[in-house]
């Protein structure tokens, strides 16, 4: 592993890592707040918010993007939370009614609008394009201690990387608000926690990872890592501490692992093309959740059975 | 008749809190609530006295758990004033512990008894500050009193509803508050649990605390309190038990669904 790694792997690998860190932290609080669906709800509005953004200002630059698809989350959260209080309809459903209906406006504008020119569609919206966020000027491993070299790095790296350790310091920050918020929300309001502020902290953070993952890796990965690392984490451990370690590993492990097979996985079975790194890194969360299910320690607790019926 | 301090509510509505009540560990002034057009609790007045075992006792509906929940500012009041010690109720949230209903929370969550029952320390920790040793004995202590010390390490959804129960009360002396609210927290637990729990709250009692209980078993209330709140919706009566325990106040509070027989089987001190 030299220069070539450097140049062309390290730098997409980086922000698969840091994209799938940064959404699994507070997806394991989302988990636990049967608020699972708000992931896979943020990072399909996300299309819309892009969509809208380019209308308005005729560029993909990547800030009006950005802000088109957090103007976007917030509508969307907004309307998850009017559907649910007038409507009386569970969470689940509104959540789920309202990402469907506002991707697919996203996709009729896409469709309507003259964006043939520039590099949107839907597949881009899905999959990213991680591979392509290489780093041409690196030479080795010495250019990561050159100054210079280091100020070509991509954006989307420098983004992502800002992006997971402003929510990793958030998490340790709010840690007690957090956990006890979500494991006893009326005894937190009891003890003067913030309990609306708090929750709605927890889904402004996840829309920031799933906007700033977005950018970079597409939605797919941002559904993904929301869930899986978190859910298989839990199987692994009964302390809240642990699973979110446990989480980040499995987040990291994912990102890692579905680069390489997406890279050369084709090649040790005979095939000559590579895949789609984001969709790999998707599928191998999946069958470590899968593995999980079947091997982790605490995959059979009392109650847990239960509460499926809920 | 002492002078009375009148406050202003912010609908404009003097509600006054007589002089006497000043100090009383909670005092509910008009208190209404209102879950969409039907009002769960309608201007409902009561001084709970201090060193006192409280039962708040009505049908089911009849906003007891409301009570307490508004009481503490979790659900809004539509009007009224709630005061603790004499100030308002938003000041002394550290003064307080409350317990909820065993049942309002998942015991799937990846915790320990420990865990749990460290949370009721929050107030005194803040955000990030560590926990001292003698928080950590404190916590420990906490857990003896209620029995449950061997089980510190136990995932909490391996334990009994009795057991659940306890280390929620471990949580609430983990606070080291001087007003208890408990809401049923006698429900669905064992006879030993049942015992535990109520010499806990009697040994607060006997040291100043005072203790406030939704309560649903008319056969033990005389037992265990002093102090009655019935309600439905209403406030029907509120004293001391040897005057409220009336069977005409049951009848009243229950609205004819409690059973004449039944009500000859309690042991009325009223009557």
């Amino acid at each position: 592993m030299g220069a070539e790694f450097v140049q062309l792997s390290l730098t997409p690998m980086l922000i698969g890592i840091l994209a799938a860190i940064a959404c699994a932290l507070p997806g394991n609080f989302l988990i636990l707040r049967r608020q699972a669906l708000i992931g896979d709800a943020i990072s399909h509005v996300v299309l819309p918010g892009i969509v809208v953004a380019f209308l308005i200002t005729g560029t993909i630059s990547t800030w009006p993007m950005i802000f088109g698809a957090a103007a976007a989350s917030i509508l969307a959260v907004i309307i998850i939370e009017a559907i649910r209080r007038f409507g009386k309809i569970e969470p689940g459903a509104a959540m789920g009614v309202t990402f469907t209906s506002m991707f697919a406006a996203g996709v009729l504008l896409l469709e309507q609008s003259d964006t043939s020119s520039v590099h949107i569609d839907v597949e881009h919206a899905l999959y990213g394009n991680l591979e392509s966020l290489i780093w041409l000027e690196a030479e080795g491993w010495h250019s990561l201690i050159d100054p210079a070299t280091l100020a070509t790095l991509p954006d989307e790296l420098t983004r992502m990387a800002a992006v997971a350790v402003l929510i990793g310091i958030g998490t340790w920050i709010f840690w007690r608000p957090l956990k006890i918020s979500t494991f006893d929300e009326t005894f937190a309001g009891s003890i003067a926690i913030p309990v609306s502020a708090v929750g709605f902290g927890l889904v402004v953070s996840a829309a920031v990872a799933a906007v700033a993952a977005f950018d970079a890796v597409g939605s797919i990965i941002v559904i993904a890592m929301f869930i899986c690392p978190p859910a298989a984490a839990r199987l692994m451990t009964n302390r809240l501490e642990s699973q979110i370690m446990w989480s980040i590993l499995f987040a990291t492990l994912s990102a890692i692992l579905g680069y390489v097979f997406a890279g050369y996985g084709p090649q040790w079975i005979g095939l000559d093309n590579a895949v789609s790194a984001a969709g790999m890194i998707a599928t191998v969360s999946g069958l470590i959740l899968a593995l999980a299910c079947f091997l982790a320690p605490h995959r059979k607790r009392l109650g847990a059975a239960e509460n499926l019926g809920q | 008749m002492q002078p009375a301090i009148t406050l202003a509510t912010e609908y404009g509505k003097a509600v006054e809190i007589a002089a006497s009540d000043d100090q009383s560990p909670l005092a509910i002034r008009e208190l209404t609530v209102s879950y969409g057009e039907k009002p769960a609790l309608f201007s409902v007045d009561t001084v709970i006295p201090a060193q006192s075992m409280t039962a708040i006792v009505g049908p089911n509906g009849a906003g007891k758990s409301t009570l307490l929940k508004a009481a503490l500012g979790i659900v809004p009041r539509l009007s009224g004033n709630v005061q603790v010690f004499g100030e308002p109720v938003e000041e002394m949230q550290d003064k307080i512990a409350y317990v909820p209903q065993r049942a309002s929370v998942d015991w799937d969550f990846p915790a320990r008894v420990l865990d749990v029952v460290m949370m009721g320390l929050y107030p005194q920790l803040g955000l990030l500050g560590f926990i001292k040793p003698s928080q950590k004995k404190h916590v420990m202590e906490c857990l003896e009193r209620v029995g449950m010390a061997e089980f510190a390490e136990r995932q909490i959804g391996q334990l009994s509803g009795g057991q659940q129960q306890r280390v929620f009360l471990a949580r609430a002396l983990a606070q080291n508050a001087d007003l208890y609210l408990l809401d049923e927290p006698f429900a669905g637990v064992d006879a030993a649990t049942e015992k535990a729990i109520i010499a806990v709250l009697q040994s607060l009692k006997e040291n100043g605390r005072t203790v406030v209980c939704v309560h649903h078993d008319l056969a033990t209330v005389a037992d265990y309190f002093d102090h009655l709140l019935l309600v439905n919706i209403r406030k029907i009566a509120d004293g001391p038990i040897s005057e409220v325990f009336t069977s005409e106040n049951l009848q009243a509070t229950y609205g004819g669904r409690l059973a004449s027989t039944h009500i000859d089987q309690l042991k009325l001190p009223a009557s």
